[in-house]
């Protein structure tokens, strides 16, 4: 029997978490709603990385409340750590793939190591994963041997293999271009309408995050400065939106006045 | 059924691993380590006219001391060297993190078939290398020294006695699960180590788990000769 689902499905309070006297977070509060594309935005060292890690257990944090789905995921409930690690997944900014493993091998290891399928379950589970991401012609490809951008598919087939219901993404568009970061928020949105999972991400791309995401957070300063829609972030008059929403524009005029004076060949 | 069954499969590759990386460099170590005895022994004991205890000198050092710890040292080279270089690049490139978010349990995962493994592989290659030492020790003895066969094969039948290969037996198991732990401590907490980061930590951690597993075997054979003499 299906038990109710939390409506908020992850519920953070007060998180906070420093490094050698410096404080990186400094009480974040944050609610992630049931069946969303949560984009959590902010320029780089703002502490999203560290958000993100504390919320997979990957790190600790130092004050604050972590609850899944109503259940809290303190340091003393391990039995809640484990239930939650079984129904959340991540997806790692170096995308954290098995190097001596094939495709096919790769996602089949947290259905192999966690559950109790037969093998043909597994290769079923595994081989639907891989061709809903268009792989299925590279299954037996090590992931040296796989672009960056299949390198981040095959990441994402190894995260939706387990059905999770929350996926964490850690920056899944650093390091590409436009194009691709374009494909990959275009691939979170279509597979998680695909596999209804809540979806909770950090970047610092705003165009991308805007169009995927049904909900946006901006992390300034160790604090959540804003939470809203993609409208209402498009047109706030937060002098900190304002001013991370700006700075795309920004950096294109500081580049093109560069252009103005440089000598023309 | 399915995760013992897949634990059992894991165990079988790093055997497999471990057993066929580092068998060439038995044999040859065995085998020269062997020549080596039987031409230094037959030297030192025909001072003493007693060339007939060439077997027994030779059978005796490997069996109690050399083939336990060589075997050992060649092992840690090879095996651990790779095992701990592999947990440093996993843990660099948080292939390690991924497995604990994915509820994997990475020891059990990593490690443990690693460190079963060590307690078979160690004892049959060190039995090979037992093997393969006498043997030598009767080519340059009898063949390149004129010791008579049936004298040498004779003196190493009466004195390898239940005793020493119970010894020689319990040190390499004990040798391969000591190895083998430090080799995954090192390279599992390769980014702990203070100034190296990057593939400086992946060498520096793989350097100090050969450098710590040999210094660990040397220790361990002292303790346990000191219980069996």
């Amino acid at each position: 029997m299906e038990t109710a689902k939390h409506p908020i499905a992850l519920h953070v309070d007060g998180l906070q978490k420093g490094f050698q006297g410096k404080s990186v977070l400094r009480g974040v509060d944050l609610e992630v709603p049931r069946g969303s594309i949560f984009s959590v935005l902010g320029p780089s060292g703002t502490g999203k990385s560290v958000f993100l890690k504390c919320l997979a257990n990957i790190m600790q944090p130092d004050a604050g409340r972590i609850r899944f789905d109503g259940r809290e995921l303190g340091a003393g409930n391990s039995a809640a750590r484990d239930e939650f690690r079984r129904r959340c997944s991540f997806l790692f900014q170096s995308n954290a793939l098995f190097d001596s493993l094939t495709a096919l091998e790769n996602v089949a290891l947290p259905l192999e190591q966690t559950t109790t399928l037969g093998k043909l379950e597994i290769l079923n589970r595994c081989r639907n994963a891989l061709e809903q991401l268009e792989m299925e012609d590279f299954l037996h490809h090590y992931p040296a041997q796989l672009s960056g951008g299949m390198q981040k598919r095959l990441a994402l087939a190894r995260a939706i293999v387990t059905r999770p219901e929350l996926v964490l993404f850690d920056e899944p568009t650093a390091g590409l271009d436009p194009l691709r970061r374009n494909a990959v928020f275009a691939m979170i949105a279509k597979y998680q309408r695909h596999f209804n999972f809540t979806a909770l991400i950090v970047t610092h791309d705003v165009p991308e995050a805007l169009v995927a995401s049904d909900r946006i957070a901006l992390l300034d300063q160790g604090r959540i400065a804003f939470v809203g829609t993609p409208a209402e972030f498009s047109s706030s008059s937060n002098p900190v939106v304002s001013l991370f929403r700006d700075s795309a524009q920004a950096l294109g005029e500081s580049l093109a006045e560069i252009r103005r004076h440089q000598p023309t060949p | 059924m399915a995760q013992t069954k897949r634990l059992a499969t894991r165990i079988a590759r790093a055997v497999h691993e471990q057993g066929t990386v580092c068998l060439p460099v038995i044999l040859i170590v065995g085998v020269f380590t062997g020549l080596v005895l039987g031409l230094q022994g037959y030297h030192v004991l025909s001072r003493f006219g007693s060339q007939g205890l060439l077997g027994t000198l030779v059978s005796l050092s490997l069996v109690r001391e050399m083939a336990p710890v060589l075997a050992a040292l060649m092992l840690i080279g090879q095996a651990g060297s790779a095992f701990a270089a592999e947990l440093g690049i996993q843990r660099n490139t948080e292939q390690i993190v991924a497995l604990e978010t994915m509820g994997v349990n990475s020891h059990g995962y990593l490690v443990a078939p690693r460190l079963v493994a060590a307690l078979i592989v160690f004892p049959i290659q060190t039995a090979l290398f037992v093997i393969l030492g006498i043997w030598g020790g009767s080519l340059s003895g009898s063949v390149l020294l004129g010791v008579d066969s049936g004298v040498y094969w004779s003196a190493v039948h009466r004195a390898v006695e239940a005793r020493d290969l119970q010894e020689c037996f319990m040190k390499a198991a004990a040798f391969g699960l000591l190895a083998m732990s430090i080799c995954a401590y090192q390279g599992f907490h390769a980014d702990r180590n203070g100034s190296a980061v990057g593939a400086r930590a992946v060498s520096a951690c793989t350097t100090r788990a050969v450098v710590l597993s040999s210094i660990a075997v040397l220790v361990t054979d002292y303790i346990i000769s000191s219980f069996f003499v």
